[in-house]
């Protein structure tokens, strides 16, 4: 590393933020790329499990909201992928690379969604954990990245307690009800252990190292698992983990160990529902190219 | 074209950069703008303003030292407490020197 990219890592180490047009290390620049790539795709592919709901949504009600929050997804993709743009990788070029298979998106996206109980606990917990995520992103060494992730948080708590009240309105209701979110939880619960990553130390991480992420992976795991194994189970629901316990002296969560290979399968496509995921993203952007023609027409 | 938006959150707020939207013209940038950074009554105004029409400036060099002008210019601390001793002490304060 020359002297200048060497005062540039002190400088972000030490707590500072870079703007688009100041001058930094390619290295930097292109693993920024990535991350924010994937983060633009991750909300765009998001949405595609909870849209298949929103004709089945239980009430008007429900209905309503579950639309709001795909709404809001699409939104964060296209602040996220406006960061992108900026940063040198044109929007078109981010969706050639996602379709294609090429770029990745987040694990819990490549899952199906099979009952509503999923819907909750996608919009409850999924979510919960992308929050420890984008709350560490608030304090990123680049600041365009993280002036948005103000707007994604403050919009992400809105999501979380439709999340909450959707499954505390299942908790309380039937037999049935209950067990509905208990197998969404059974499903759900082995890829949020995946979602903040394998536990690289913060040191090794070069996310962590440039200061693109302000914490190590299984920080953030530790503080999903802080946040939410008391509010699973004081509903009386059970986590299917019976290693689970949080050691009193370290204060540090205990859990069995996820199949870390699993998960590199599943990102790199080959998770259940990654090929019909990628398919119907595919499609849709076939089916709406012409919006674009006719817009970039409009306006000439 | 891409807009930079600034945004206000109530009146007789300053407006602060928000983000910036990517429009063939105004009248989307607009629209993209509404959307992305109003459509949850988040602000009460936005400034949409091309990019090229922003003249930044971020050099400020202090060639001359002028900090005797701000605040942290000055460090009265020890003189501070010189003068709260004498203010106690008995002994005569030492006359000019000629």
């Amino acid at each position: 590393m020359d002297t200048r990219a060497q005062e540039f890592l002190e400088y972000v180490q030490s707590g500072g933020q870079v703007e688009t047009a100041d001058w930094m290390p390619d290295e930097y620049r292109a693993r920024l790329i990535k991350f924010i790539e994937m983060h633009g795709n991750s909300e765009l592919m998001g949405v595609l499990p909870e849209r298949d709901w929103i004709l089945r949504a239980p009430t008007l009600q429900r209905k309503l909201a579950l639309t709001a929050k795909i709404q809001d997804e699409v939104g964060h993709a296209q602040l996220i992928y406006r960061v992108v743009e900026d940063l040198g990788k044109p929007r078109s070029a981010c969706l050639d690379d996602l379709v294609s298979g090429k770029a990745k998106f987040h694990n819990v996206f490549h899952y199906p969604t099979k009952t509503w109980g999923d819907v909750g606990v996608i919009a409850w917990l999924v979510d919960a954990a992308a929050i420890v995520s984008q709350k560490a992103l608030l304090k990123c060494s680049y600041a365009p990245y993280a002036r948005i992730m103000k707007k994604i948080c403050w919009e992400e708590s809105f999501h979380i307690l439709h999340g909450r009240d959707v499954i505390l309105a299942m908790v309380t209701g039937t037999r049935e009800q209950f067990e509905l979110v208990q197998e969404a939880l059974g499903r759900w619960w082995e890829p949020l252990m995946h979602f903040h990553g394998n536990p690289i130390p913060a040191d090794e991480d070069p996310m962590y190292v440039w200061r693109i992420k302000s914490q190590g992976n299984d920080e953030a795991r530790q503080q999903f698992l802080d946040g939410y194994v008391p509010q699973i189970r004081e509903l009386g629901l059970e986590i299917p983990d019976p290693a689970l316990r949080k050691d009193e002296e370290t204060g540090r969560w205990l859990y069995t160990e996820p199949d870390w290979d699993k998960l590199r399968a599943v990102v790199s496509g080959h998770g259940p529902a990654s090929a019909e995921r990628l398919a119907f993203r595919r499609l849709s952007r076939e089916d709406v190219a012409w919006v674009e023609r006719v817009v970039l027409a409009e306006a000439a | 074209m891409i807009y930079e938006v600034f945004r206000q959150e109530r009146k007789g707020q300053p407006f602060q950069h928000a983000g910036s939207v990517v429009a063939p013209d105004e009248r989307f940038a607009e629209i993209y703008a509404r959307e992305q950074y109003g459509r949850r009554q988040e602000s009460v105004a936005l400034w949409l303003v091309p990019r090229e029409a922003v003249h930044e400036i971020d050099e400020f060099p202090d060639e001359f030292d002028l900090k005797y002008r701000r605040v942290d210019g000055y460090s009265i601390k020890a003189r501070l407490h010189e003068a709260r001793e004498k203010a106690l002490s008995s002994e005569p304060r030492a006359p000019n020197q000629p």
